[in-house]
């Protein structure tokens, strides 16, 4: 399908949440059309980057017409209409849910995830689900059942991931914004790779039901915008606690938008000097240092200061969230839904033919790895140790957070690398998340926001804060697109 | 040689909460198959655990029922392993941080003597579904529906030393979760399941043998049967030079022996590790308080009450104490009656024989405590007398009405009237000639020729101490 | 202690995972390559020090104990690969 888009919806996809959201209140083009030129370029351009596993056109557009028609009756909440993609990670009632997994390729959820449901609650149009590493598991988005995603900036090179799909998806205009989520990186770094505002929110405060687990005590959703505001908009929407959810916390949510525009001045910005050392692209370094003037030039203070271990950081996740994941992923054994062997001879042939043939290599690898951290002999030597240096990561970033307010530095570094350079070699993968790990095991939020260009590939600058500071950081992303024009360049596909 | 039996019991006990321990759903027994098992439960993608409180405060209160040390902050830990049961591929347990620690449990055996048996610990966990292996020919069917029920996993120090001292805490322990009202305590249902650690040594050996874990042991009876038939095997190994091997084994009561699991065996490592669904559960003081305020009269503390309020001797007491419902129901009747001393014997001798004969438990007796109360007062305001009052029972069992009503119209009230029994001894002694020169002669045995006698015309109505009494100087004279 | 194909072959059982002769071998170079690099962490000084389980410092909070779910068999079965008369089947395990 080719035809002709008009000027009116050309121009309608550049637009993000925020600026959507006065559109249809103005009625400048109805959801329907929208969400109908959203399907339109998705067709287009998803064969070529393959962001989208599932596309739900039909539901999409009863969806719109739905809020159409609400906004005629004046009945609609304010975004409704708007259309996204939700991270193919998420449960969706009556939709493929298959994480990027061979496992459940054919797994229709019978439930919505808590983050869907609020979408939905919100009135927002689904387009359909995205790509990912399988279960999330990657930096790159090499490891999906459905293929690599390409980065829109340059068809050879990686979008990061593990949310590589939503990244792509966003920054090709292929939909305005995308819900995804983090383990170690899996929001910020394709963020950084894509030119994009991706925030990962402090462990708890985003439910984790209906979200399929990599790694429990470190996985926490977000999502990936053109915009802080955007980004404040949809965390807005899908934060809050969540009885279903005994990790989710239970504190008020502020209102991201009402402060997004506060002052700077006196904020102290504490810079880690591990991550502006040895590995740190010098190009990279200079676009981030910047970055880091304009926050000065506003009022901020930079300060050198110290993450002793966060050296360590990959280290000790790579013990515990293959821990986790060694357990969370014991459920897929070919009994009660997903893949299945054909023909098993007995029980421990179904149970080892059916993951050994549903997984693909890397999920099969940390699997292994969860299961040696765990055995008897080696509990304490690994998953133990790997907790206490947990602990030492955690008493770094409160001892930091006692000299200043944030913490700054590079979110990846270097820009995205090329499809296929480091499949070979896990632990260079694993490396990628060097700057963004420890914030996960610390469960404080991280946000990355396009910081520059080099060699015409974007970077990002990651915020680090403390606990339940995601309004601050959306402020500070937003001040700071305010004043540069780094979030506004795109790939342009 | 004689050797001694070293056991350990592991109990797990289904609390009786009305959903599972982790989700909403329902924990009915007897559903149709996986009609109570929700996303949760079937382990679908993406569900969470949230911890059912009442389940803790279950475990809590049976912790402070044995006197154990409270775990102020408990741990929920996954334990690892595969079988189509066990939904998730891990069942959530508790290791190194369970909710109650140490505590004690006092059990009294058939001789009167008493024994204090320590326990280790009890945890709360997720029960696993059931494996239906016969029902199809080449496929096992899973059923959900008790996936997720909570346990409360009630582990023994290995202190018990017979298979006797082993049924005699199984006994006290279903009586103390039912006197919670934790559990119903059904081990037909599969309420209450027992593993047995069973090990042998010479007596006076200080260190342990070699111990065999035996499973799912589902009666008091078995309990008894399968410890002894485990320690004899393995000193007939012993005594024929071999060697104890630590295994699981499984009781077979249809062939009254234990054998090898050996399928359950190979590499058991369960990777336990904490559960990071769950955060650690932290329970404070004025929670154990709460809890404490619901703890009933407990079965030792009730049979002592029991002794010096209604002058029962120990034996009696401790029996009827030992289940809440029979010493409620005593109770009642002492307090209705006034006399304790007969009101427990009745409770505990011909209503119990009755209960038996009809397998019915005293909850559904056929006559009301109040009943039984009213038959007794018409025992010691002497208007029938023990002898009678078992045919008025018996009348009463067949519905036939209250005491009064059976004794009025079956004129069953006892002759109390001393000229009336006076004159019936007269013609009595009068008839029997032989009889009164025999007992005038030194043989006393007659005496009780007469007493018969006069029970007899009477039928059995006379005041039985009154025709003592009034033959007594007769004779003499 | 260097990680051996006899250990891979033991932990892809514990796993349940079947792996190929060939994928046990890339595995065991992969793997020890990943334990070189997670072994950094044993270089540092951890005594004393209290294992962290999650970022935050909270407490499990409890359900009421109510029933809140309904029969939703037919619903969930459909996802299953085989059943028969309202049960999960797994091929035949042998007690």
């Amino acid at each position: 399908m080719t035809s002709e888009m008009t000027p009116k919806m050309n121009d309608a996809l550049k637009q993000g949440v925020a600026e959507l959201a006065r559109s249809l209140a103005r009625k400048d083009f109805t959801s329907v059309e929208l969400t109908r030129a959203y399907l339109e370029r998705i067709d287009q351009h998803n064969p070529e980057l393959n962001a989208y596993v599932t596309v739900t056109g039909e539901q999409a557009l009863a969806q719109a017409q739905a809020a159409d028609q609400a906004r005629a009756a004046g009945t609609a909440a304010p975004y409704a209409g708007i259309p996204f993609a939700h991270k193919d990670i998420f449960c969706t009632s009556g939709v493929r849910t298959a994480c990027g997994s061979r496992m459940l390729d054919n797994f229709i959820a019978p439930y919505d995830a808590t983050v869907v449901e609020k979408m939905r609650q919100a009135g927002m149009v689904m387009l359909g689900k995205t790509n990912m590493d399988e279960f999330a598991m990657g930096s790159s988005n090499e490891t999906s059942w459905y293929g690599p995603v390409k980065n829109p900036w340059n068809h050879t090179l990686v979008p990061g991931g593990s949310s590589g799909g939503s990244a792509a998806a966003v920054a090709a205009h292929l939909c305005p914004a995308a819900t995804a989520t983090d383990t170690g990186g899996s929001i910020r770094q394709p963020a950084s790779f894509c030119g994009l505002t991706g925030i990962k929110p402090t462990y708890g405060r985003v439910s984790r039901w209906g979200m399929i687990a990599f790694a429990s005590s470190l996985d926490q959703a977000g999502v990936l915008t053109r915009s802080a505001e955007d980004a404040a908009i949809l965390m807005q929407m899908m934060s809050g606690f969540d009885p279903k959810d005994s990790t989710s916390v239970d504190v008020p949510v502020p209102d991201y938008l009402a402060t997004l525009d506060q002052p700077l001045k006196g904020l102290r910005i504490g810079l880690p000097k591990q991550h502006f050392a040895v590995g740190l692209n010098p190009e990279v370094e200079k676009q981030i240092r910047a970055a880091l003037s304009e926050f000065e030039k506003q009022g901020a203070v930079l300060k050198e200061i110290s993450l002793d271990n966060s050296h360590l950081s990959v280290s000790a996740y790579y013990v515990l969230a293959p821990a986790e994941a060694s357990a969370n992923l014991s459920r897929y054994d070919g009994v009660r839904f997903g893949y299945r062997c054909d023909k098993p001879v007995d029980l421990e042939d179904m149970y080892k033919r059916t993951r050994g043939e549903g997984f693909g290599d890397e999920v099969k690898r940390r699997i292994m790895i969860g299961t040696y951290a765990l055995s008897a002999g080696y509990y304490d030597a690994y998953y133990i140790k790997a907790q206490k240096v947990r602990r030492l990561i955690k008493d770094d970033f409160d001892r930091a957070f006692r000299e200043v307010d944030v913490i700054m530095g590079p979110t990846s570094p270097h820009t995205a690398f090329p499809l296929g350079s480091k499949t070979k070699d896990p632990v260079t993968m694993y490396l990628e998340d060097i700057y963004t790990i420890a914030v996960n095991l610390a469960g404080l939020p991280g946000l990355s926001v396009p910081a520059g260009l080099v060699n015409g590939l974007p970077i990002g600058l990651q915020i680090v804060g403390r606990d339940f500071s995601e309004a601050q950081l959306l402020n500070l992303a937003h001040r700071f697109q305010q004043a540069t024009d780094w979030h506004t360049h795109t790939p342009g596909v | 040689m004689a050797w001694e039996t070293v056991i350990g019991l592991e109990v797990h006990v289904q609390l009786a909460t009305k959903s599972k321990l982790f989700s909403g759903s329902a924990t009915t027994f007897g559903a149709e198959p996986n009609t109570q098992a929700n996303v949760f439960d079937l382990a679908l993608p993406g569900t969470l655990p949230v911890l059912n409180g009442e389940a803790l405060r279950m475990a809590v209160k049976f912790g402070l029922a044995i006197g154990a040390h409270i775990g102020k902050k408990s741990v929920f830990d996954r334990k690892n392993y595969f079988y189509p049961d066990l939904p998730k591929g891990y069942q959530t347990s508790q290791l190194d941080h369970p909710i109650v620690g140490k505590g004690s449990l006092t059990i009294t055996l058939d001789d009167g003597t008493s024994r204090t048996i320590g326990v280790t610990r009890a945890h709360l966990e997720e029960d696993a579904g059931k494996s239906l292996h016969e029902l199809f020919p080449n496929d096992t069917g899973i059923d959900l529906n008790r996936a997720g029920t909570p346990l409360l996993e009630i582990v023994s120090e290995p202190e018990l030393r017979s298979a006797k001292e082993a049924v005699a805490y199984l006994k006290k322990l279903h009586s103390l979760i039912l006197y919670l009202g934790i559990s119903d305590g059904d081990m037909s249902q599969g309420s209450m399941r027992c593993d047995a650690n069973v090990s042998v040594r010479q007596q006076g050996d200080s260190k342990f043998g070699t111990r065999a874990e035996i499973k799912n042991i589902n009666s008091f009876r078995f309990v008894e049967k399968a410890i002894l038939i485990e320690a004899q095997r393995q000193i007939d190994i012993l005594e024929d030079g071999g060697r104890i091997i630590q295994e699981t084994r499984l009781y077979d009561p249809d062939r009254n022996e234990t054998r090898s699991m050996r399928s359950k065996e190979v590499a058991n490592d369960y990777r336990y590790f904490p559960e990071p669904d769950l955060l650690p559960v932290v329970i404070d003081d004025a929670f154990i308080a709460a809890v404490k305020t619901t703890l009933p009269e407990l079965p030792d503390l009730k049979s002592q009450r029991f002794q010096s309020h209604y002058g029962l001797s120990d034996y009696d007491a401790d029996v009827l104490s030992a289940d809440r419902a029979t010493a409620d129901f005593f109770e009642v009747v002492a307090n209705a009656c006034g006399d304790a001393k007969l009101s427990a014997n009745w409770v505990m001798g011909d209503l119990q024989s009755v209960l038996h004969k009809s397998e019915l438990d005293i909850a559904h007796s056929p006559v009301s405590a109040h009943a039984l109360a009213g038959l007794i007062s018409r025992i010691k305001d002497n208007t029938i007398s023990s002898k009678i009052a078992k045919t008025v029972f018996e009348a009463m069992i067949n519905g036939e009405g209250s005491a009064d009503t059976i004794i009025e119209s079956k004129g069953l009230k006892q002759v109390t009237d001393s000229g009336a029994i006076e004159k019936l001894i007269d013609t009595i002694i009068a008839a029997n000639p032989k009889q009164l020169e025999q007992y005038r002669s030194g043989q006393d045995k007659v005496f009780t020729f007469f007493v018969g006698q006069v029970m007899k015309e009477s039928k059995g109505k006379a005041n039985p101490a009154q025709v003592n009494d009034i033959l007594l100087n007769k004779l003499k004279k | 202690m260097a990680l051996e194909l006899k250990d891979i072959a033991y932990i892809a059982h514990l796993a349940r995972l079947q792996l190929g002769a060939a994928e046990q071998s890339e595995a065991l170079s992969r793997i020890t390559n990943i334990l070189s690099m997670i072994d950094q962490m044993q270089a540092v000084d951890t005594a004393g020090v209290e294992p962290l389980a999650h970022g935050f410092d909270a407490s499990q909070r409890l359900r009421d104990d109510v029933v809140t779910e309904t029969n939703q068999r037919d619903l969930l079965l459909k996802l299953a690969p085989s059943v028969d008369q309202g049960l999960f089947l797994v091929p035949k395990v042998l007690e």
